[in-house]
């Protein structure tokens, strides 16, 4: 499977390295969610950067901790369901 | 040179963990002022410094902040300051930021949103030892032409590291005056060009290899796993309290000989008068008591300020994020629960980094059920009569393994009430985490140091002042009047202090408390620990001979039965006897109701619980 697949980052298996595709996005308008989809984009989820999820909490797979740059956040689920990634295939030719 | 005379009005901005308040200590030294805002209990730290030049600044150390779109009441506060809102509190006349130099990423974002206001800026680029070790090198010159402002490298972990930033204070002239340009939330468009900007600037004026996570990945594969990590925050919680116990024991020992010396030879060297028993009754044993317990208070504070600095706590938030989530709450409520076993104030005033209003009170509510280190001396003295000092599987301290069972009781009992609280309010909407989990560090010895002296500062003023008149005031109550001519039974039985005990002892029998506890347990209202020291005077004023200090311990173990000591400690896993704490909870949620609230469910559930356990002691122990 080499073409690009686009998910979330909640959905991003653990250990694999990924590029934010589509910055986040405030699905259903509600206050929480835009902000918290504008402090996502403040703290660095922007489109290019390099993603990765160092651990996942337990029970839930939730909170998760996401390298992202140079900085790892805690994420829970619903704030990493609002980036969108590409994995990126380390053993693309 | 009017300019030379003025006091201008500095303020550093950053976010959490980009060593803002240590390049703060650095400037200011010792020359601070902790205050509040008005309205909110945000700690204002300011202080002031000169140059050498005698230029002089009032630094104002604002609460960390992400962004100016504020999320918590930290970042509220943050940007009223730097736009000039508040009422009290003037516009800063030059504004420092201080930007993590391993991590400018993240920090330029900040940089950029805040130079558009207008206002004079300098920006630190700090840790730039540990940027160098890292092999990053950033193009200074460049950068400042970038950003159009002065750009200086500090250390603010060592003596003389803000010196490039004093030198450039004292040539930059700050332009005030100048109205700050209007401010408006930013919304994704202008989030994403300002982001577009930074990694612009980045390109152009730093070169950084590829960042080496190995290490800190490969730490955090054991620490953040859900088996192993918790084995770990189980292990270094177990540890800490351990500790506690028994790295204590030799300097409680050497205090408590002072103590015991000064109050022997004080009472040889006075006559046989009412201040010799003021002296040494009164204020000797009733101080000595509580001042002993300052050991195991630094200890417990060396390992909360260590965990602190080594970036481990946003860790063990981590871990615990979903057990809390279960009651309600989310591991951003950890630090302050965490902070809350050294003081519950600290810790309901940490919890204003929560941005979900009722996590924040749920918080604030359970925060009084961690065990703080005022309950520290009374649970020690009644461990130390009334449980044998043995050793348990060949490693174990019963009495460590006690205090832990205490602290666990106070832990458990939190998340019941927080879950109660979670039932109480229905199912709310999901708040956010977004916790940073900062690289791995070595703790800095200085400034840990300079945080435990901070703390011992505290305790001791404390001893010194509440503590010593509160000690004086029962002396006082326990002396007069005296007994009557002919009087059977030790003076203090006729004592005003005595026939309040007599009075409370109707309300407190049942769970097993004498009137020597009942009457020790008022003053404890003012601060819990004082409680030790009365029980030291009213037994002391009880007692026949001159020797008191050191005498507690057996008088304790030979006058209360065991039930009595069990339910002692129970009550204080619950006891809502801290005025300040409640005087607190009434400036941070701004009403009697929650303060009202927690001190009627506290009491309820100390005297449930001391009485259930004395009723469960008698029976067990055939009473």
């Amino acid at each position: 499977m080499t073409a690009k697949r686009l998910m979330t980052l909640s959905e991003l298996p653990m250990g694999q390295e990924g590029t934010v595709s589509s910055g986040p996005f405030a699905a259903d308008g509600g206050t929480v969610e835009q902000e918290t989809a504008l402090r996502l984009f403040e703290i660095g989820f922007i489109d290019g950067e390099r993603v990765r999820v160092v651990a996942r909490g337990y029970p839930g797979g939730e909170p998760l901790a996401v390298r992202v740059g140079d900085t790892m956040f805690a994420l829970r689920r619903f704030e990493a369901e609002r980036v969108l990634v590409t994995p990126v295939c380390e053993t693309a030719p | 040179m009017s300019a030379a005379t003025a006091t201008l009005r500095l303020a550093l901005l950053g976010k959490p963990n980009c060593g803002k308040t240590a390049l703060f200590n650095l400037l200011t030294g010792s020359r601070q002022k902790v205050a509040n805002y008005p309205g909110v209990t945000v700690d204002r730290k300011e202080g002031q410094f000169t140059t050498p030049a005698g230029r002089k600044f009032r630094v104002l150390d604002l609460p960390g902040a992400y962004s100016l779109n504020a999320l918590s009441i930290d970042e509220e506060i943050t940007r009223d300051v730097v736009l000039g809102r508040l009422d009290d509190e003037p516009r800063p006349d030059l504004i420092v930021c201080v930007s993590d130099a391993t991590n400018l990423k993240l920090n330029l974002r900040l940089v950029l949103e805040v130079r558009r206001l207008g206002v004079p800026m300098i920006l630190a680029l700090n840790m730039t030892d540990l940027a160098k070790r890292r092999g990053i090198v950033i193009d200074v010159p460049a950068l400042a032409r970038e950003l159009a402002m002065p750009v200086v490298s500090t250390v603010a972990i060592q003596g003389g590291g803000a010196n490039e930033l004093i030198r450039q204070l004292e040539t930059s002239l700050a332009e005030s005056g100048a109205p700050a340009a209007a401010w408006l939330p930013p919304d994704v468009a202008d989030v994403s060009a300002t982001q577009r900007e930074v990694r612009r600037i980045l390109a152009a004026t730093v070169s950084q290899p590829a960042v080496d996570t190995r290490l800190d990945d490969r730490i955090d594969r054991v620490v953040l796993h859900p088996v192993w990590g918790m084995l770990i925050l189980a292990a270094t919680l177990f540890l800490m309290f351990q500790a506690v116990f028994s790295w204590a024991s030799l300097p409680m020992e050497l205090i408590k000989e002072g103590v015991a010396v000064i109050g022997q030879s004080v009472g040889e060297w006075m006559p046989d008068t009412i201040l010799r028993s003021l002296l040494v009754d009164g204020i000797i044993a009733g101080v000595g008591s509580v001042l002993v317990f300052l050991p195991q208070i630094l200890i417990l504070f060396l390992f909360i300020l260590a965990l602190e600095d080594s970036g481990y706590l946003p860790r063990a938030a981590f871990l615990l994020d979903r057990l809390m989530g279960t009651v309600g709450l989310s591991g951003r409520s950890f630090i302050p629960l965490l902070s809350s076993f050294a003081c519950a104030i600290p810790g309901i005033m940490a919890a204003r980094t929560i941005s979900n209003w009722r996590d924040r009170l749920t918080t604030i509510m359970i925060a009084p059920l961690m065990t703080c280190s005022a309950r520290l001396p009374v649970y020690a003295l009644i461990i130390a009569a009334f449980i044998p000092e043995t050793t348990v599987a060949g490693v174990f301290n019963l009495q460590g393994l006690v205090l832990f069972g205490l602290y666990v009781g106070g832990v458990a009992s939190a998340m019941a009430v927080a879950g109660v609280l979670r039932l109480a309010a229905g199912k709310g909407v999901q708040s956010p985490l977004m916790l940073e989990l900062p690289s791995y560090r070595w703790p800095h010895g200085r400034s840990l140091l300079l945080g435990l002296l901070e703390r011992a500062r505290i305790f001791i003023r404390r001893v010194g002042g509440i503590i010593l008149s509160l000690m004086v005031v029962l002396w006082f109550l326990s002396s007069f009047p005296a007994a009557p001519e002919g009087a059977s039974g030790p003076a203090i039985q006729y004592s005003y202090a005595g026939m309040l005990g007599r009075a409370l002892e109707v309300v407190l029998a049942p769970i097993g408390f004498n009137w020597q506890i009942s009457i020790a347990l008022v003053p404890g209202m003012a601060a819990r620990e004082v409680a030790v020291g009365a029980l030291g005077t009213v037994y002391a004023l009880s007692a026949a001979g001159d020797d008191v200090a050191d005498q507690l311990l057996p008088m304790l173990a030979a006058s209360w039965s065991l039930p009595t000591a069990f339910a002692l400690l129970a009550w204080y896993v619950f006891s809502p006897q801290c005025l300040s704490t409640l005087a607190v909870v009434r400036r941070e949620t701004n009403s009697w109701r929650y303060p009202l609230l927690m001190a009627a469910y506290l009491f309820a559930l100390a005297y449930g619980a001391a009485f259930v356990t004395y009723r469960v002691a008698l029976i067990l122990t055939g009473g």
